[in-house]
């Protein structure tokens, strides 16, 4: 008996380890995002709030994020634009090669991303395109673009058709039908493949380091400081965004899990 | 949320295909543009580039088209240590993540069904490293594992480390900086499927007097292939390719050296594009293989 309750709480005490695990840098950079370090934000000075009300003493530091910003608003913007274009054709359409448009979409994912960013960075040069800005939005929406498709499709595939036959029913126009009733039951899935590309886009580095030229985004100005030491206003960036990311998630599942308990004492 | 895109967990619903192709091509047209522009022509200039000789007299990065083949032999000459470094490190991080991956993505996926609030914040907990900056969590673990640190001294206590033993720069650093990495990676895929796996199938094998363990690498294990296929290939790729964790400000050193890192040392530093260009398309082609094998082998074709 003691040992079928001991099997009982391994499990759980495994999965708690782990997750205490992944968290344990987390909440390191986190912690030194208030270190009252000068230069190197390597050993423990001291406690200060200074790092989080003056984030942009370094300039380059906030320069970086804003780059980085904007970077992935253009990216994201074009990437799901394009990407749910696709996964519409995809599964609504049947067409010929089908199947070698979704290998075509499955590749990149499966390309490291290594051999995406030296293949651009070799196609730039060869053609004589500078590096810079422009580069660097045209490889995040490379690599955000199937991920788009991916996650389009799965909202696609899980639409209930009897809604849009009964707006066609009503004698809706196609367009009626698409932009009343399709259009807005996607928009979840488009926001979270939206979502996704720039939380892609803005943590990239590899791509990014091939294609980037002289400009800087966020990871980049974490890599190249690193080999002198990252200066704490960096922590704080990463643990701000950090936090509103955290915050969003929570909102966005605690307001659904509302709506399901709406919906399941309405039926 | 971002979660989504390992797979919904909603069922599908059949859809009838409609007819007119022509609009799905209209639909296409711009991504496929966009895949044909910038994703199959760069794989032309790679190995275009692979293939280019220097210019007689020229300056350091000027290189000219030619049919250089032995680009290939000496790239692999020389970086062959890189090469097995990458896919050995790979592997081993796979291994250990999926270790680690599988118990948790079981915990959240099976035995916490009954608390759905549980579900969403473990959920949460394993997405959230994705949410702060993949480098400074790398630089967090070399600074946790540096030499003055409590970690190292207590392990040089215990004497699991020499006395003049460092954990940063080793093949352990790399591999452990790998496996923190991709766990996310590993888990989500995992998750999602045992989330739908049926719990009746389990006691379908102790009814028939099966070992717990019996019906877990008989029952559970099968039916979760797919998930444990997409999560090692998301592990095993990315890490192959990564030059962050081996590279020596991160968790590396000279000795821990993976292709990534060649190729990036060639390319924006050496400036030696057609040595560059050939262990990329190298990596590459080696990477399909092992995945073709490997999805032929695992009987999960239709994940494709």
């Amino acid at each position: 008996m003691t040992r079928f309750s001991l099997g009982k709480w391994l499990l759980p005490l495994y999965s708690a380890l782990a997750l205490i695990f992944l968290l344990v840098p987390i909440v390191y950079t986190f912690v030194f995002s208030f270190n009252a370090s000068v230069k190197s934000n390597i050993v423990w000075v001291g406690f200060t709030w200074d790092n989080w009300l003056n984030v942009c003493a370094d300039a380059s530091v906030c320069g970086a994020f804003g780059t980085s910003i904007l970077v992935g608003v253009t990216a994201t913007v074009a990437a799901t634009a394009l990407g749910t274009l696709m996964a519409l054709a995809l599964s609504r359409y049947k067409f010929r090669a089908r199947s070698a448009v979704s290998l075509l979409l499955f590749l990149p994912m499966a390309t490291p991303e290594i051999v995406l960013g030296a293949g651009l960075a070799a196609q730039f040069l060869s053609a004589g395109v500078p590096k810079g800005f422009v580069t660097i939005v045209i490889a995040h929406t490379l690599f955000c673009l199937s991920f788009v498709v991916v996650t389009v499709k799965a909202r696609v595939a899980s639409l209930d058709p009897a809604l849009e036959e009964a707006g066609r029913d009503l004698y809706g126009s196609s367009a009626q039908v698409f932009w009343r009733i399709t259009f807005p039951l996607l928009l979840p899935g488009i926001t979270a493949a939206a979502l996704l590309s720039f939380a892609l886009s803005f943590d990239d580095f590899i791509i990014t380091r091939f294609n980037n030229g002289a400009v800087t985004t966020f990871p980049v100005y974490v890599y190249t400081a690193a080999a002198r030491g990252v200066p704490a206003e960096a922590n704080v960036i990463a643990s701000a965004v950090f936090l509103l990311a955290i915050i969003l998630v929570v909102v966005s599942q605690t307001t659904q899990a509302a709506r399901r308990k709406r919906l399941a004492k309405l039926s | 949320m971002a979660f989504a895109a390992f797979g919904s967990s909603a069922a599908p619903v059949e859809q009838a295909p409609r007819k007119k192709s022509w609009i799905a091509w209209v639909l296409l047209a711009p991504g496929l543009a966009y895949l044909a522009l910038f994703f199959l022509t760069p794989f032309v200039s790679l190995i275009l580039t692979s293939l280019q000789a220097p210019v007689e007299f020229g300056d350091v990065g000027q290189y000219q088209t030619a049919f250089k083949i032995e680009n290939y032999a000496t790239v692999i000459e020389q970086y062959w240590p890189h090469f097995l470094r990458a896919f050995g490190y790979a592997l081993v991080a796979t291994f250990f993540a999926l270790v680690i991956s599988y118990p948790l993505a079981y915990f959240i996926g099976v035995t916490a069904r009954k608390w759905p609030l549980l579900q969403a914040l473990m959920l949460t907990l394993v997405i959230a490293p994705f949410f702060i900056s993949f480098l400074l969590r790398t630089l967090a673990w070399k600074q946790l594992m540096s030499d003055d640190t409590p970690l190292v001294h207590a392990l040089k206590a215990l004497s699991i480390l020499p006395p003049d033993g460092h954990l940063t720069g080793t093949a352990f650093s790399v591999i452990f900086g790998l496996t923190y990495n991709f766990i996310p990676f590993m888990t989500l895929p995992i998750y999602t499927n045992l989330e739908r796996l049926d719990t009746r199938y389990l006691e379908a094998g102790a009814d028939l007097y099966a070992k717990p363990s019996t019906t877990f690498w008989k029952v559970t294990v099968p039916l979760s292939m797919p998930g444990i296929v997409s999560g090692t290939l998301l592990t095993f790729i990315p890490a192959s390719g990564d030059f962050i964790n081996a590279s020596s400000t991160f968790l590396g050193s000279a000795q821990t050296q993976m292709v990534g890192n060649a190729i990036e040392a060639n390319f924006l530093n050496l400036l030696n594009y057609p040595a560059a260009s050939a262990m990329s398309v190298i990596l590459m082609a080696l990477i399909l293989v092992i995945v073709g094998i490997y999805v032929k082998r695992s009987g999960t074709e239709d994940l494709l």
